[in-house]
């Protein structure tokens, strides 16, 4: 029953579950198509991209076309929205790469979901959008990857239609930079955000690693959103209404809670 | 599917070879020789059933020796590990029996004895994801 169809494209694997009886060949084609489209257009590796085009300065914004100016928008609100923890021009040049995995996942899970495939998890390189049921009656079950432990979890979280995003050190190292000092975020090993949404869990959850030690007290005060921080120290802390299956108790980290943040 | 099991078993493979390698560097050599058992399959091979079935694994050569490694997925899980060619080097043999492969079997039904659909974490590379437990999942569904 189903399909799981396994595509590598933006640096990383994506696979796409369906759980729906049928043939789903035609639009899962369609879908990989799509992501392709969005590795030319916003990879920051290709020299030939959209955004490599518009960093080097021969494309205005303007001759980006629609979808750049989308994306384009939707990192300037979440600058806004995280005090500007989430910058897509932390390293000086446009890089939406933080935003764009969850948002081409997004569109495909739209598009499994029109095509009839209502019952479907997209997981791309980590970060996942479910739809549906996995079975009739049942949420999935979505394992959070331990950052200290290879292959075990930290976590289990029950969901049905939902997005979660994880952010961390362990697969590429101290990647995420923080924009108001420019260096390396290192105090959180992980950071799973759980929300209605993959472009705004990917970037909250990115914009969580960048913040440390503040992160936990941010997480609580988004609406519709919960969180799961893991430091590098391997104590962790959920808000209040993490979806997680009770599973071993870890350590629970010091938080600061003076910390505010300008929103 | 059919790639993505080749691909994951080759890991497998790969992975208990990683997990003997470091006890054998703690624990030094052993004193029985065991034979390692020897399967010619090099494809792929599942014999079909309504429940369980199994998958062979490819000969993977690597630089202690070809391993193969046969799974078996119960349900559309996996519900077993077993290596089927060990490299001929007996203490690294014995190493990988008895301590590489039922950790490895062990770490697999842990996710999976809890119902694991998917596996959320920090972005994989390519090459990580092959080494990750969603590339398990894959295979298994």
């Amino acid at each position: 029953m189903g399909a799981v169809q396994v595509v590598e494209v933006m640096g990383t694997v994506f696979s796409i579950d369906i759980r729906d009886p049928g043939f789903y060949g035609h639009v899962i084609d369609e879908v990989i198509r799509w992501w392709h489209r969005v590795d030319r257009t916003f990879s920051p590796f290709r020299p030939d991209s959209t955004i490599s085009r518009l960093n080097r300065a021969e494309l205005t914004p303007d001759e980006c076309g629609p979808q750049v100016a989308a994306v384009l928008s939707l990192c300037r609100r979440l600058k806004r929205l995280t005090g500007g923890y989430f910058d897509a021009t932390a390293t000086g040049r446009f890089d939406p790469c933080g935003l764009v995995k969850g948002w081409s996942i997004e569109t495909a899970s739209a598009m499994l979901t029109r095509a009839g495939a209502r019952n479907h998890c997209i997981n791309g390189g980590g970060d996942i959008r479910c739809a549906g049921q996995p079975e009739p009656g049942l949420p999935w079950h979505v394992g959070i990857a331990d950052p200290h432990r290879c292959r075990q979890l930290a976590a289990t979280v029950l969901v049905g239609d939902a997005a979660l995003a994880t952010s961390g050190t362990a697969e590429r190292g101290p990647h995420v930079l923080d924009p108001h000092t420019g260096g390396p975020a290192t105090a959180l090993a992980s950071v799973t955000v759980v929300g209605p949404n993959l472009t705004w869990a990917d970037a909250y959850a990115t914009a969580a690693v960048a913040m440390g030690e503040q992160a936990w007290v941010w997480l609580c005060t988004l609406g519709g959103h919960e969180g799961l921080v893991i430091a590098a120290d391997g104590t962790s802390r959920q808000t209040p209404g993490f979806p997680s299956l009770p599973g071993p108790r870890r350590p629970q980290g010091a938080v600061n809670s003076d910390v505010r943040l300008d929103r | 599917m059919r790639r993505a099991i080749f691909a994951v078993m080759a890991t497998i493979a790969g992975l208990v070879l990683l997990l003997s390698f470091k006890t054998t560097a703690l624990q030094g050599p052993t004193a029985q020789p065991p034979a390692a058992p020897v399967s010619a399959a090099t494809e792929p091979r599942r014999s079909a059933g309504t429940a369980t079935r199994t998958v062979t694994g490819p000969v993977v050569n690597t630089k202690w020796g070809p391993v193969q490694v046969k799974v078996s997925l119960a349900g559309g899980r996996i519900s077993d590990v077993q290596a089927l060619r060990l490299p001929r080097r007996a203490a690294l043999s014995q190493q990988i029996s008895s301590y590489a492969v039922p950790r490895l079997r062990a770490e697999a039904m842990q996710a999976q004895s809890a119902r694991i659909d998917v596996i959320s974490g920090a972005t994989y590379t390519s090459q990580g994801y092959r080494q990750s437990l969603q590339a398990a999942l894959d295979a298994a569904r």
